[in-house]
């Protein structure tokens, strides 16, 4: 066949089956047959895996015997081979840029069923690529080196695995925390499912390792308000909101709290959900991290509507005394930050109970949700560990918990919180322990995946726990009939689905196992680190299985509830693994910058202003001498904004010129 | 020696290139001591046939000005470039097919149907419409038919270089004379202006704001207009996207560029150049403050494409068949 070739462009045309992945919906003989026709095409192959050891091999050996010097491999995702193929390329003798993938997995076998149709698609992908590699240029990876000091956002259980592994190995750690304590939803339980380990002793060990840790900078009641730079070179700016308390002089006494004008707290506890009350100046809980008080400002007399007034008396700061630990002047401040690295564990909000207005949450006194139990039974909650219902003394004989509140329901959330089967057991046990009261789960699948857990099932089976499978359908006040002392009680309407008929059954307590969801703000903490998130809110991972803990963006990690919901074994097990993501960045000493940057032809620009305000990455500046735009090539990330935004065509983008890119498009275009 | 033979010809064109010739005044005189012209049928009276007699290549320079848009405008550019050793694409519309270029938003039918049919101004009963042939008395008389769309010259016949404007100014005039005339000839294919915007040489350019943020689009009637930027005023200008030379005479003169002289080298499509940096740069974010910012720009592809439709990557609507 007379082909068209008007260089010496070489191109090796390789076509992957994926085993069956491609091949079933591709015919991948026929593309490589296609592809030999055109131009600059010498060597066409199908092969059955091209990422494999042998495919990588015959890439390299053809590129010596053909004398290729350029490949084009058609298979999945660039996401995930362009990689292993550029690097094949480069081992053959090649520029890894002389390289070009075509996917014909995820944009073609995968979303099709026409199999004649598919391979049409493919032979089309495959010219684009073919056109377009015949343009591409030699390219150099850069190196830029790595700050060595790393950030963790988020002081739940998941930060502080985080900050303490990457501490442990000598790096320097910032860990913000936007409450006055670290610690997160897990300083609030009382005991851990299976194994019924008491939360606090396991946890504010490591706390305290935190607060003590000489690699360990906390910065707690303080927030991420700002992210510039790229990995390697990030500045962060972390706004520290006032606490009204000087935390070096602070030794956590707690005198003020006693001598405070209020003599009796008054406040709503957060920490206890609500069913505690704290004064103006408190400490969130005992082992709170560090051991530094708080001034509510919006509770305080000496303010009025946050503002500082000076009328209160000030007991506090007498008591305090010498150590000055209290200024009311305090404001807030702003601290920059430089680090390499940023793990986000920025955990989980429980879902909101009222929402499912059927379960009578926040209109019958005694619905209570899960976290409030975990308080109610705490040794150091509200009560002393004294499970007794709102009115602060009568203990409940019966209790029914409901599963699924807020989870595995089109209506409000649609996925599986995975914890609240194993919490929901284990509450039921520790308010059978605390109460003696018949205790009724009322689950829709009884969830145990996980190591002893299907094992603690069947010991609450043995503990006597009564399991209704149904979905709850209300909780309800109105009593049907006297005779079933359904009086002054909770009635819970179920269909119990192995008995096979709608049950009423009566009960003093009702607690929701309201399940996990994404926390309200995580979408503005997903824009300030330029992350993305799943459709249920929740930050996405580069890939689920080969890279869980990455996101998309470079030196950036997610660990925890943030990512999706999970227990506190998977999320330390994922704070150890974002960690030493980012120790294997920051020992490597370096990056290698993607060479697909853009930059300006200085004598072309016109300085015309159009990109300078476009770069999402602020890599342009304007040179005011010679009037004339100037991308930092560092800050760069290749988004391409400004190249197709620069009127007069005078910013051109690795690997993306025009070139390239029209002949792309014309491969892509052509018809047969 | 004989004096080398040029010659100027229009093809759809409003006749403002032939204007510009003539604009070159005094210095016209030095131009004709120095070449013979054969052909100029605006300012001289010439045969075709004369052309078509004399041998292939016998003419050195041929500045065609306007668009190709009929039979007998392809056939003269075609014999001229047959003749001729260098052809030059003379202004906007042979450039970049220029005014006549914007019809390519219509088809044909579209078009003759209008003006000589349901225009207001012809009377019930005298719609007529041109006739390619008419014979009468055994004698036929022909006329050029109309094509589907307006092409540049460079899409209808090898272009050698181009000189860009509508016109173009008698600076740029001369530079290509004087190029042609000293043999000291760019690469083929050149247009003769520098490859810059027009940005860098306009007096306004200090005053242009580092964040444009348009809230709003007013069109050069609607607005007081002061010594700034005219983007900084929320009026159109193309001069970022338009390539330099003309010594920005419009914007010197108060009014916004609205792109002649066609992009730069780099640029495939002017418009949509533009478009992109212009839209980026809205201060809206949500869809219908975007809407009401952009329905300051009642024609968009009269104001971005204004000249250069023909010649864009868009070229013409989409159903219009590219040859006659």
């Amino acid at each position: 066949m007379d082909k068209p070739s008007k260089s010496n462009i070489r191109i090796g045309f390789y076509v992957c089956h994926c085993g069956s992945n491609i091949a079933a919906m591709v015919d991948c003989p026929a593309v490589a047959k296609y592809v030999e026709t055109l131009p600059n095409v010498v060597l066409s192959r199908d092969y059955k895996y091209m990422c494999s050891d042998p495919g990588q091999e015959l890439i390299q050996k053809d590129i010596a015997e053909f004398k290729l010097n350029r490949v084009v491999v058609a298979s999945c995702s660039p996401l995930l081979h362009e990689h292993t193929f550029r690097g094949a390329v480069e081992a053959g003798g090649l520029n890894p840029f002389f390289f070009q993938m075509v996917n014909i997995r995820e944009h073609d076998s995968w979303v099709h069923t026409d199999k004649a149709e598919a391979t049409a698609k493919a032979k089309e992908l495959a010219r684009a690529a073919v056109l377009r590699v015949a343009q591409h240029k030699a390219l150099e990876v850069k190196k830029v080196p790595i700050h060595p000091d790393a950030l963790v956002v988020g002081g739940g259980i998941a930060g502080i695995h985080a900050a303490m592994t990457l501490a442990n190995a000598g790096k320097k750690v910032f860990l913000v925390e936007r409450e006055p304590s670290i610690g997160g939803h897990m300083a609030k339980f009382d005991k851990t499912f299976p194994t019924l380990d008491c939360a606090a002793c396991i946890l504010t060990p490591k706390m305290s390792a935190v607060g003590t840790h000489p690699n360990i900078t906390l910065l707690s009641y303080s927030e991420v308000t700002k992210l510039d730079g790229y990995v390697g070179n990030y500045t962060v700016t972390v706004k520290r909101k006032p606490r009204y308390i000087i935390e070096d002089k602070c030794t956590g006494c707690q005198d003020c709290i006693v001598n405070c004008v209020y003599k009796e707290p008054k406040f709503r506890d957060e920490f206890n959900e609500g069913l505690g009350k704290r004064k103006p100046v408190y400490i969130p809980f005992p082992q709170a991290t560090p051991q530094v008080v708080a001034i509510d400002p919006k509770t305080c007399l000496n303010f009025r509507n946050g503002e500082l007034t000076n009328k209160c008396k000030k007991s506090c700061v007498t008591a305090c005394g010498e150590k000055q630990a209290i200024d009311f002047n305090q404001q807030e401040t702003f601290l920059d930050l430089k680090v390499g690295t940023i793990i986000i564990t920025t955990g989980f909000q429980t879902f909101d109970a009222k929402r499912m207005p059927q379960y009578g949450y926040g209109k019958y006194p005694n619905v209570y949700t899960a976290l409030e139990i975990e308080r109610l039974v705490n040794t150091s909650g509200p009560t002393g560990g004294h499970v007794v219902m709102r009115d602060g003394k009568t203990e409940p004989k019966s209790i029914g918990i409901i599963h699924c509140v807020g989870s595995r329901d089109k209506k409000t959330n649609r996925w599986c919180s995975r914890v609240c089967c194993m919490y929901s057991m284990k509450l039921a046990h520790l308010l059978k322990e605390h109460t003696g009261a018949e205790v009724y789960s009322f689950y829709i699948d009884m969830r145990t995946p996980g190591k002893g857990y299907e094992e603690f099932y069947d010991k609450l089976l043995e503990e006597g726990v009564h399991f209704i499978r149904g979905r709850v359908g209300e909780v309800t006040d109105w009593a049907m009939s006297k005779e079933e002392m359904e009086e002054g009680k909770l009635i819970i309407r179920v269909e119990d689905t192995l008995a096979g008929y709608v049950r009423r059954i009566p009960f003093d307590m009702v607690v929701l196992a309201t399940g996990m969801e994404a926390q309200s703000d995580a979408q503005d903490v997903r824009r300030l680190f330029n992350m993305s998130c799943g459709s249920e809110g929740f930050f996405l991972e580069r890939h689920p299985k080969l890279a869980p803990v990455s996101t998309f963006t470079e030196g950036i990690f997610i660990a925890g509830a943030c990512q999706g919901p999970r227990d506190i074994p998977d999320t330390v097990a994922q704070a150890g693994a974002a960690a030493a993501e980012a120790l294997a960045l920051i020992d490597k000493g370096h990056i290698e910058q993607e060479p697909n940057t853009a930059y300006i032809i200085e004598e072309e620009c016109c300085g015309c202003k159009s990109c300078l305000p476009l770069c999402p990455y602020t890599a342009i500046t304007f040179d005011t001498g010679k009037k004339k735009a100037v991308i930092n090539e560092a800050l760069c990330k290749g988004c391409g904004t400004c190249v197709a935004a620069c009127p007069s065509g005078s910013i051109v983008q690795n690997l993306f010129d025009d070139d390239e890119i029209f002949s792309e498009i014309q491969g892509v275009l052509a018809h047969e | 020696m004989s004096k080398p033979k040029v010659a100027f010809y229009w093809c759809a064109s409003c006749g403002g290139c032939e204007e510009t010739v003539v604009d070159l005044a005094e210095d016209i005189l030095g131009v004709v001591e120095k070449v013979d012209i054969v052909l100029w049928p605006v300012a001289m009276d010439f045969k075709y046939k004369d052309i078509e007699a004399m041998p292939d290549k016998s003419i050195t320079a041929t500045f065609l000005n306007g668009a190709i848009r009929m039979t007998e405008q392809e056939e003269m550019a075609r014999l001229l470039r047959r003749k001729s050793v260098y052809l030059i694409a003379y202004g906007s519309c042979a450039h970049l097919g220029g005014i006549p270029g914007l019809a390519n938003q219509f088809p044909r039918e579209q078009i003759l149907k209008f003006n000589y049919e349901d225009a207001p101004t012809i009377p019930k009963g005298e719609q007529t419409r041109p006739l390619t042939a008419f014979t009468e008395e055994g004698r036929t008389t022909t006329l050029p038919a109309l094509h589907n769309v307006v092409r540049t010259l460079d899409q209808v016949v090898d272009v050698d270089y181009y000189v860009p404007g509508c016109p173009p100014t008698p600076k740029i005039t001369r530079a290509a004379v004087d190029a042609l005339l000293s043999g000291k000839l760019p690469p083929k294919g050149s247009v003769i202006a520098p490859d810059h915007a027009l940005c860098d040489e306009c007096s306004r350019k200090d005053t242009k704001p580092d964040k444009w943020d348009f809230v709003e689009f007013k069109r050069p009637h609607q607005k007081l207009m002061d010594e700034k930027c005219f983007l900084a005023q929320g009026v159109v200008c193309m001069g970022p996207a338009t390539r330099a030379g003309c010594d920005a005479v419009c914007t010197e003169g108060g009014m916004p560029c609205t792109g002649c002289f066609g992009p730069t080298s780099r640029v495939r499509d002017q418009g949509a150049k533009i478009l992109s940096s212009l839209c980026s740069n809205l201060a809206a974010k949500e869809e219908d403050e975007i809407e009401a910012t952009l329905a300051g720009i009642p024609d968009p592809v009269g104001t971005f494409y204004r000249y250069g439709l023909a010649k864009s990557i868009l070229r013409r609507k989409i159903n219009l068949p590219a040859k006659s």
